[in-house]
């Protein structure tokens, strides 16, 4: 088989990854909470990383009115479904495609990756944004409009008495690396290619 | 020194004059700079024993200190080097903080033959050992008023059981434990009929009987039962220790009375040049158990229980105990004397030596164990009290520490050959070494102590780095708070040749003895909250949607939730007059530290305080109509104030029906 195949069914076993492991992971560090609260989101659940961080996170978050961390996110239904299926799609173009195929499957992850990253955004924004409008405690920022507690889609973020801390886990980081991989893939076909063209 | 020379006639004398100044203000010099009397020494090495006692904010002590709380009938947490207190764990007396003998699952924890009684003299906490070390599992003490050996869980710091000791008057020589925890042992230190009659007192003589009892430890729960009772002549018994290493298999008492006196007992108990260490061979009893020795008498003792699960004590009745007779079988025990009014009665690490620390007398006496076993097969007797041999004093003695100090009461040992002892009158604690018997040094304390501790100082492996005095006279130590004053522990640094006292601390009631372990035997079995889905309560309420009232009769069962930061429900009506409303909470919380408490206005009871995944009850019986609030007890949360309810109160026999929301929500509906 091709160097560029065998890398490209690299690729495809990578993107597996969040089967096995976390995707996504929020940690909440406050004064009080010397042991951190949080969350590791897989590919089809939240769970919190003490046994009951998310009832715990949910009873810090309603005095301002949040609603509480949803134990079932439609968009977590059909995420297995759609890796699953790219992931037997990039295997197939592993064995019997050519490197243009790697690079369509590449695009097509890219656009999937781009479409879920904005969706876990959204997500976050409504979050954060749709309060009570009887809420205990209303905080407003310095211009009056009333303070949102939407967490960083990426990153470290302090809000109120809490500094949040938002990063990729190792399933998260691994499919990352496994679509990186299918590019690669295609650098690597094209190349051998042009060369044997020669 | 400049002087300008005065007119010459005068200047031999002038000069005789200056040197007779010069040399009375040199000789004048030393009184300033030496130390000051009564003062401590200051600068570089206080500074240093400071830091020695210095735990900084957010770092942990390296040692935890249970210390009995004596008449206060508690056990007190403290931590080693700050001298902190931590907690206050109720053991014999009602506590209202925690609701402990106050709430209705508590309450039988303190059950008696006698009846309900509210408080006790809790003297002498030990910790749980695997073959002679400590494993920190369980800590146990006893009562000396009315007999009892408790027993605290070490991952809860909670009482978890508590066993009245039949056929026993006061309970002095308890609880220790034996090398492998097999047993726990208790002792009585007044000496009654048995069973009780109607008899003068003055007929004590040969007519009193005391009682040392056995209870077996279940190595899984650490229930207690009591395996057996040795029936032992009417001396007091006084304190014990066991055996171990070479000495596994036997316990040894210390006994005062031996004149068996009844009236005046400090002249008249004090009369006799030596009483005995009575040296008991429980293998021994065990065989003999086997063997059908044990004779069955009726008994009435009480036994609580508390289960972790059910948030809940269940009080079960004992109606026999096993006897063993000292007077009718061979081997079980001996009398080895011992001067004079012996006190402590302490084994050293290995298991050879048993000092005996005769509180009346200047010397702490060292018996071997070898020499006993040799003496024993040889017959060496001295005669036999009550068909118990006396051993020869000369046979079994391996030593004395003399002229140590004045009135030794206790030792313990730092596992690098040396033994501390306490001397009350003399006021100090003295280091010696074993073998050699001979004085390394001697610390005064202040003042006059009782019992000391180092960690592990009763087992085969002592942590010898800290001691700590626990002294009965406090006097000027502290700031003065009236006539009645705290108790001090002190500190000392025991790592060295010399002792060093680094700190002084006040106690809560009076500490009687002490058992310090290393903090990371306990800390990584601390719990930190109750599963809710472990909880068995009968009346809990698992989520806000199971909250409910139930009248049956006039009774009224309310089955509340807490959670930051409401009740559920938090109105309810269709109580009446003359109700006996029960409030069962539970505390939905499955988070480090958020306990929540309630009360209600006019209760005849204490508050209750509720920890995460836990259910409680208290009663509250309305004497009048109206609009009742209760409210959480314990700062729980930002909204904390808002934390309340009401109860409406009808009149006896009204129609208003029973109704409780949460919200203007009927329970069920959320």
């Amino acid at each position: 088989m091709k160097k560029a195949n065998l890398v490209m069914i690299v690729a495809a076993l990578l993107i597996l990854a969040p089967f096995f492991f976390p995707l996504w992971r929020i940690v909440l560090e406050a004064p009080q909470y010397p042991i951190p609260l949080g969350m590791d989101i897989h590919i089809n659940k939240i769970v919190g990383i003490g046994e009951h961080d998310v009832q715990n996170i949910n009873l810090m978050n309603h005095y301002v009115g949040m609603k509480n961390i949803p134990s079932h996110l439609a968009e977590l239904d059909i995420f297995p479904a759609v890796i699953g299926t790219m992931a037997v799609l990039g295997l197939l173009i592993g064995f019997k495609g050519n490197y243009r195929w790697f690079f369509a499957w590449f695009l097509m992850m890219a656009v999937l990756g781009v479409l879920g990253l904005y969706d876990f955004y959204l997500w976050e924004y409504d979050y954060g944004h749709t309060l009570s409008p009887k809420a205990i405690i209303k905080f407003t920022n310095d211009d009056g409009t009333p303070m949102a507690y939407q967490p960083p889609l990426f990153g470290t973020e302090k809000i109120l008495n809490f500094t949040i801390y938002s990063y990729p886990q190792l399933g998260g980081g691994l499919m990352i690396l496994g679509v990186l991989t299918s590019l690669g893939a295609a650098v690597v076909g094209r190349v051998q290619t042009t060369r044997a063209a020669k | 020194m400049q002087k300008i020379s005065p007119p010459s006639q005068g200047k031999a004398a002038w000069r005789k004059a200056s040197r007779l100044l010069l040399g009375a203000a040199l000789l004048t010099l030393p009184l300033g700079c030496g130390p000051k009397i009564g003062t401590e020494s200051k600068g570089a090495l206080a500074g240093n024993q400071a830091e020695r006692v210095y735990v900084p904010p957010g770092k942990y002590d390296e040692f935890y200190a249970f210390l009995s709380g004596g008449f206060s009938g508690q056990l007190a947490v403290y931590g080693l080097p700050s001298g902190r207190l931590f907690k206050v764990i109720p053991v014999f007396s009602q506590d209202p903080e925690k609701a402990y003998g106050y709430n209705e699952e508590t309450r039988p924890m303190l059950q008696t033959s006698y009846g309900f009684i509210p408080w006790g003299d809790a003297h002498h906490p030990d910790i749980s050992q695997t073959k002679g070390e400590l494993d920190g599992r369980w800590c146990f003490i006893n009562e000396n008023n009315t007999p009892r050996v408790a027993r605290v869980n070490l991952s809860t710091f909670e009482t978890d059981e508590i066993i009245e000791i039949p056929n026993a008057a006061g309970n002095h020589s308890s609880a220790f434990v034996t090398e492998n925890t097999e047993y726990v042992v208790a002792g009585t230190r007044f000496s009654v009929p048995i069973p009780q009659k109607d008899i003068p007192i003055a007929e004590y003589k040969g007519k009193f009987k005391g009682s040392l009892s056995f209870l077996s430890v279940n190595p899984k729960s650490g229930e207690m039962d009591i395996a057996f009772q040795i029936r032992m002549p009417g001396f007091d018994y006084d304190l014990a220790h066991p055996g171990r290493g070479v000495s596994n298999g036997w316990f040894f008492f210390t006994t005062y009375n031996t004149e068996e006196a009844n009236s005046l007992l400090e002249v008249n108990a004090s009369q006799k040049d030596k009483d005995f260490i009575a040296a008991v061979n429980w293998k021994k009893a065990e065989e003999y158990l086997k063997a059908g020795k044990g004779k069955k008498e009726r008994a009435h003792y009480a036994h609580n229980v508390y289960d972790e699960n059910k948030h809940s004590a269940k009080t079960t009745w004992k109606e026999e105990v096993t006897v063993l007779d000292s007077s009718e079988l061979p081997g079980l025990v001996y009398f080895i004397p011992t001067p004079k009014s012996p006190h402590g009665c302490d084994v050293t690490p290995d298991g050879e030596y048993i000092i005996g620390s005769g509180k009346l007398a200047a010397t702490i006496t060292a018996h071997s164990f070898s020499k006993m076993q040799k003496a024993i097969a040889e017959k060496q007797f001295d005669g036999e009290a009550y068909g118990i041999p006396i051993l020869k004093y000369e046979a079994v003695n391996a030593g004395s520490v003399n002229k140590a100090g004045l009135g030794p009461l206790h030792t313990e040992f730092d596992g690098k050959g040396n033994g501390y002892t306490t001397f009350f009158i003399s006021s100090e604690v003295v280091k010696w070494k074993i073998g050699t018997w001979e004085v390394l040094d001697r610390q005064p304390v202040f003042y006059s102590v009782g019992h000391l501790m180092i960690p592990g100082g009763n087992s085969a492996k002592p942590f010898g780095k800290y001691l700590v005095a626990m002294n009965k006279i406090t006097k000027d130590r502290y700031l003065p708070t009236g006539p009645e004053v705290t108790q001090s522990a002190q500190l000392f640094d025991i790592s060295g040749e010399k002792m060093e006292l680094l700190l002084d601390f006040p106690t809560i009631g009076e500490p009687h003895y002490a058992a310090g372990i290393p903090a990371d035997l306990i800390t990584k079995n601390s719990r930190k909250i109750y599963k809710l889905e472990e909880n068995t309560h009968p009346y809990a309420a698992k989520t806000e949607s199971a909250a409910r009232v139930v009248r049956k009769g006039n009774e009224v069962h309310i089955s509340m939730t807490m959670i930051r930061s409401h009740f559920a429900p938090d109105n309810i009506e269709g109580i009446q007059v003359g109700d006996k409303v029960f409030f069962h909470v539970t505390n939905l919380e499955q988070d480090y530290d958020v306990p929540h408490g309630i009360s209600m206005i006019g209760a005849n009871t204490s508050e209750l305080l509720v920890m995460p995944g836990q259910t409680e009850t208290f009663i509250w019986e309305p004497k009048d109509v109206g609009v009742w609030p209760f409210y959480c007890t314990d700062f729980c949360s930002a909204l904390h104030q808002e934390m309340q309810g009401y109860v409406r109160v009808s009149p006896r026999g009204s129609n208003v029906p029973m109704k409780f929301t949460l919200d203007g929500e009927i329970l069920t509906a959320r």
